[in-house]
């Protein structure tokens, strides 16, 4: 049953991961990119990792989807016309990451027979878990990705401020 | 119980690697800077794919903290970099980045 699930699962992300970079109307894209964070979603409530999977579905198919969906109605970018690639450089682009996936593939086939995984003991996907990780052995970067997070937030608006010279 | 249980953790391997590697096809597949930060996007949700596998698969629970951490970086970058792309639109008309080689010598 459960493999039925990924194989589902893996097939729904990958397809709409292709349909991304395939479709050419960008606001398509943004929606076939929410289906595949949707389905990664899914892979970590397999996974038992369900603090991640309220987050991946607040972060990613919401706040950051939405901030995309915002920037491309707000620079009018939904036509069909937009510029595209030569066939020549679509050709080298789909050897390159052709031969990339490749040598993953290839890598992954020299490896070794991995050992059995561990027995689960109780879930440590669950925010009790994660939280006393988070505040115990990760308390530094913690704090350290606030200060990341305040300068990404007032450098986008110096950004995104016009200029009123 | 856990899907590592029953999956092979070598279906998780193969699945991240054949979303990493759309992610780099679509960056070097398309001109429109928003779906190259798509693309950047799910290369990201590889890698945090593969992150909560082997944290499940080892029952440890720093992989899972790291992909908050990833989590966190994303953020931050797609907000600095949809301003760039704003302020790059309102520069040149168009979030072409073929158009953007003023640094070509």
């Amino acid at each position: 049953m459960t493999i039925y699930l990924f194989y589902f699962l893996s097939f729904l992300a990958i397809l709409s991961g292709l349909m991304v970079i395939l479709e050419k109307n960008p606001i398509h894209s943004v929606l076939y990119l929410v289906i595949t964070f949707f389905a990664i979603a899914g892979h970590y409530l397999l996974l038992n990792a369900q603090f991640l999977f309220a987050v991946q579905i607040m972060v990613y198919a919401g706040a950051i989807m939405v901030l995309f969906l915002f920037v491309i109605m707000l620079l009018n970018l939904n036509k069909e016309a937009e510029p595209h690639k030569n066939n020549a450089m679509k050709f080298a682009a789909v050897i390159a990451a052709g031969l990339l996936l490749l040598v993953f593939v290839a890598a992954l086939k020299g490896t070794s027979e991995l050992p059995a995984p561990q027995e689960s003991v109780g879930d440590i996907g669950l925010v009790k878990n994660l939280g006393k990780v988070l505040f115990k052995q990760f308390l530094l970067p913690f704090e350290t990705a606030s200060l990341l997070f305040l300068a990404a937030m007032v450098g986008a608006v110096m950004l995104g401020k016009r200029d009123t010279k | 119980m856990s899907a590592i249980q029953t999956i092979p953790v070598n279906l998780y391997i193969l699945l991240s690697a054949v979303l990493f590697s759309i992610g780099v096809l679509g960056v070097l597949f398309r001109r429109n800077a928003i779906i190259i930060f798509m693309s950047v996007e799910l290369m990201l949700n590889a890698v945090n794919l593969l992150l909560v596998a082997f944290s499940s698969y080892w029952n440890d629970a720093a992989g899972q903290i790291f992909v908050f951490f990833v989590m966190v970086v994303a953020a931050a970058e797609v907000a600095v970099g949809l301003a760039i792309l704003v302020m790059i639109y309102r520069n040149t008309g168009s979030t072409d980045i073929d158009v953007l080689n003023k640094l070509k010598g």
